[in-house]
């Protein structure tokens, strides 16, 4: 165990971790968040995507030492219920989910290709989700939800 | 009497259909025969009274309106058309109505949430919608006496029930019963509001759980926390069979927060402090496992089910298919394929239980909280009444997944530490061991008269079986209850099969085309009357359950593509052949919908039938499939357009139009959510799921290995034709489209190219090889 400081949603935390430990179990259990979720625990599916300078990282693959005093954004980093981020708000609208538990990854994966890739186009957002899964196939809404703020972002 | 149907239906469901019709013994798997619906289901004890309009509608001192409901939200939307229901009944707005569903301590038993059997349940006669009506009636009685006046000259809106007259005059429920229970049984005579006047069924409202999901504030079974919680995890066999000899704690020993080794027969498991200390420990633990069974070889396993001991059944046996089909003008023949399949949720199962000495409760993503209850209070020693279980949603389930076995994992564990334990299982511990759907081999086999009418029809499938959910007593149905030592329900061979003796097409292993005659009177939804289903129900080597459209997804996949052949033998157009023998409105109405909106030209399929037709380079088809969901829960029809590229074997779906009749709509966009997502689902196993194994084991057990189409594919444009009956009774509609997109996916290929693709799931390499097949 070490010491470890974890700077999610802009607040540091000083945790007592194994350096070994990957991030999601830091974020989900010592600090209770509920955006990351353990889906596969492989980096295989994207549950547990957080935003790491930018990027869109599977946090159950990455060492929390890997990441210490870097900027962590997770899904309640975004926005909250009462205001939620223009994106989240698409999905509120288009009714974009079913069970809800890959809403995390597809949302963080989709913020992180759009913050560098504004312009993007369908088929290039498509390309950059082709390996979050959503198990109830709710690809209909979410790329209506994730279009609909493309659209607002391009502008 | 169709009005009857499916309330009776829920009412075995909820009874256990092996107690009532004393037509089955108790136990093995017979997903050919009631998949769902032949479960040991007699209701636990320590239940609310569901007879009780209390079990179901408490009216808050501040006019608040909690409901209470035994069915539960698994993703698929039904928690929101419940409090509409409620809503509705009651002339409160929707945002005023609490539900509160699957709690052991405080909710009605309603049996599983499972098999499209919310939606008939709780919005036809009895149960939730029934209380709703009878506590409306209840309070304009009560309202009639505040006035003196006769409930004629009454109207309610917002809780409040006023003059008609006068609306100034008025009195709030929460006057009335606030805070004080209704004492009053379930009214069967309650009026339910017409449809005409709804103000919030009907309507296309939003979950309310929405923004807490897409900002990260829901709270799933995996973010329940208790104080002083450990964690745990499973050590499963490495391979099917395997049982422990010895298990060395010492190779642990160095592994921090490391609480408990338990060892319990073939169960292990380990709990520490911390989930990644869990998790090194259970990696590191060394267990000496004695040598697996052996498994069959999967290339030779659709021919090997064929060769074992089998129970039999009859759906239907007119008793002259022989005849007929020996004096046909044509007999036509196929067999159809149908691998396991696994419910692969995005979220492996987790559960947290906290078990001290003589009680225990449970946070579980389960279907079943009272099977759960009575199954977990059997593993643990306890009394039933000592147990309770709590329904907290997981990742969506689609069936059996994970959520029981891992209830057990937690429940184990928690008992050995005496402290509360949470396990999340790991990938691999999940996938390699979960209930899968089972395989299907079906042989189909036709007659047709001269003008190339069906007149005989023959339906025999092969399907192995092993568990199933656990029902109130063999928590063995799942692998951590017959680790622990439990036996599955036991398998009785049974050859040949008895005469049947009522029709029940619950698993669709009727064809929609048959008259289903049985006793006498036909209920079957078309007017082919030489008929013969024949199941043979196996064992399996791999545990088996239900998975969403269970057998009735694998039974359509043949019948939709046969009765494709059959089309194009008789050279007919699909929509036309069908219609010709289909009688029942419903199914026919669902078709013709479908076939409209999607601007289907009539035409026998394939498109090019003459031998010059390209064989090489992108060609594109239509096809069509429909289903009677259950024969009568659900009626759908789907029509796929696709482009086949020769060359590769590839198949890309450009278009699916489906529609759905699931009697009044609750929610039509909730209806929506779930045609759609059935489906692309559907989409994903027809075109590339299947689980694998070797020797010894399953080698499926993550996205790496089994095959579920990822958000990035090319998504075909979605169409949803949605047809209302405000008429009918309400029905499933979770499990018709994903029922029905298989063969209308085949067909489809074969329309574009005449290559008739017979096993699932289509990989490019099983198209190439149809393909070079062509004659």
């Amino acid at each position: 165990m070490s010491a470890i400081t974890l700077k999610v949603n802009g607040v540091a935390h000083a945790l007592d971790l194994d350096p070994t430990t990957p991030l999601l179990y830091a974020l989900s259990d010592d600090l209770e968040m509920r955006g990351p979720k353990f889906g596969c625990g492989l980096g295989q599916c994207g549950a547990c995507t957080v935003i790491v300078k930018g990027q869109a990282i599977r946090s159950c693959i990455t060492p929390v030492k890997s990441v210490e005093g870097a900027d962590i954004t997770t899904l309640e980093g975004l926005g909250t219920v009462e205001k939620p981020h223009p994106l989240q708000q698409a999905f509120i609208d288009e009714s974009a989910a079913q069970c809800g538990f890959c809403v995390n990854g597809v949302i963080m994966t989709a913020k992180a290709f759009l913050d560098k890739n504004p312009k993007a186009t369908d088929a290039e957002i498509e390309q950059a989700l082709s390996t979050v899964l959503c198990r109830c196939f709710t690809h209909v809404r979410m790329h209506r939800a994730i279009q609909k703020y493309a659209k607002a972002v391009a502008k | 009497m169709r009005n009857m149907t499916l309330a009776a239906r829920a009412e075995l469901s909820r009874r256990g259909f092996l107690k009532t019709s004393g037509a089955l013994i108790v136990g093995f798997s017979v997903a050919g025969e009631f998949a769902e619906a032949q479960f040991g289901n007699a209701p636990v004890t320590g239940s609310p009274p569901p007879n009780q309009v209390d079990s179901w509608i408490a009216i808050g001192a501040d006019g608040s309106v909690t409901a209470y409901s035994g069915k539960e939200e698994l993703g698929q939307g039904i928690s929101t058309a419940q409090a509409q229901l409620v809503a509705e009944e009651l002339s409160v707005p929707f945002h005023r109505v609490k539900l509160i569903y699957c709690d052991t301590a405080f909710t009605p038993d309603q049996a599983y949430t499972s098999g499209s059997q919310s939606h008939p349940a709780n919005f036809n006669h009895g149960n939730l919608a029934q209380a709703g009506a009878t506590a409306r009636e209840a309070l304009f009685r009560m309202a009639s006496q505040h006035f003196g006046l006769p409930v004629e000259q009454l109207t309610a809106s917002d809780g409040v029930i006023s003059l008609k007259s006068d609306p100034s005059k008025k009195v709030t429920y929460a006057q009335l019963v606030g805070g004080k229970k209704f004492n009053l049984a379930l009214d069967p005579n309650a009026k339910r509001k017409d449809p005409k006047e709804w103000t919030v069924l009907g309507k296309p409202i939003p979950s309310p759980d929405l923004p807490a999901i897409a900002t990260g504030r829901f709270e799933y079974v995996h973010n329940v926390r208790v104080p002083g919680m450990l964690h745990g995890k499973v050590v499963r066999p490495p391979a099917v069979g395997a049982t422990v000899m010895s298990v060395d704690e010492s190779s642990v020993k160095d592994v921090p927060g490391l609480v408990k080794i338990v060892v319990r027969k073939n169960f292990v498991g380990v709990v520490a402090e911390k989930p990644w200390q869990a998790i090194q420990a259970a990696n590191k633990l060394k267990v000496t496992w004695t040598p697996g069974a052996g498994l069959p070889a999967q290339a030779e396993f659709y021919n090997h089910v064929r060769t074992l001991p089998k129970r039999d059944a009859f759906l239907v046996d007119s008793g002259d298919v022989e005849k007929k089909l020996g004096e046909a003008a044509a007999v036509v023949k196929a067999t159809y394929l149908h691998p396991y399949q696994m419910h692969g949720s995005v979220g492996s199962s987790c559960a947290v239980a906290d078990v001290q000495s003589d009680k225990a409760t449970l946070w579980s993503p389960t279907q079943g909280v009272w099977y759960q209850k009575s199954t977990v209070a059997m593993i643990l020693g306890l009394k039933p009444e000592n147990v309770r279980v709590i329904f907290r949603r997981g990742s969506g389930c689609y069936g059996l997944n994970g959520a029981d076995t891992v209830t057990y994992d937690a429940a184990i564990l928690s008992q050995a530490v005496g402290k509360p334990v949470r396990v999340q299982l790991m990938r691999k511990d999940e996938m390699a061991w979960e209930n899968f759907g089972p395989v299907f081999v079906m042989d189909e086999r036709a007659g047709l008269d001269a003008q190339g009418n069906i007149v005989a029809w023959d339906h025999e499938a092969w399907t192995p079986g092993l568990g199933n959910r656990p029902g109130t007593s063999s928590p063995g149905n799942v692998v951590t209850g017959f680790l622990a030592g439990f036996e599955p329900d036991p398998f009785a061979p049974r050859s040949p099969a008895p005469a049947p003796t009522a029709f029940n097409n619950n698993s669709n292993g009727v064809p929609s085309y048959l008259a289903g005659r049985v006793g006498g009177a036909a209920k079957g939804t078309g007017s082919v009357t030489g008929e013969r289903v024949l199941v043979h129900n196996v064992l399996s080597p791999f545990w088996t359950g239900p998975l969403r459209s269970p057998a009735r997804l694998q039974n359509t996949f043949a019948h939709e593509s046969f009765m494709d052949e059959l089309a194009a033998h008789a050279k007919a157009d699909p929509v036309e052949y069908r219609l010709r023998h289909l009688s029942h409105p419903r199914v026919r109405d669902a078709v013709m919908a479908a076939a409209k909106a999607a601007n289907w030209k009539s035409r026998p399929s394939p498109i090019n039938a003459t031998p010059a037709n390209r064989r090489t380079g992108v060609a594109t088809g239509r096809g069509l499939a429909c289903v009677a969901y259950e024969g009568d829960n659900g009626y759908a029809a789907m029509v796929v357009e696709v482009e086949v590229d020769q060359d590769t074997g590839k198949i890309a779906v450009k278009r699916i139009v489906v529609s759905t009749d699931a009697g009044p709509i609750s929610n039509p966009d909730g209806l929506r959510n779930q045609m759609e997502g059935g489906a692309l689902q559907g989409m994903s196993r027809a075109l590339g799921e299947e689980v694998t194994w070797d020797d010894q084991k399953v080698t499926s057990f993550d996205w790496r290995t089994y095959h579920s189409l990822p958000l990035g594919f090319a998504i075909p444009k979605v169409e949803t034709v949605l047809i209302n009956r405000p008429d009918e009774e309400a029905t499933g509609a979770g499990e018709t489209t994903i029922t029905i997109i298989a063969p209308a996916i085949g067909n489809a290929i074969f329309d574009a190219t005449g290559a008739r693709l017979r096993q699932i799931p289509f990989t490019p390499e099983r198209v190439k090889a149809a393909l070079a097949a062509r004659a």
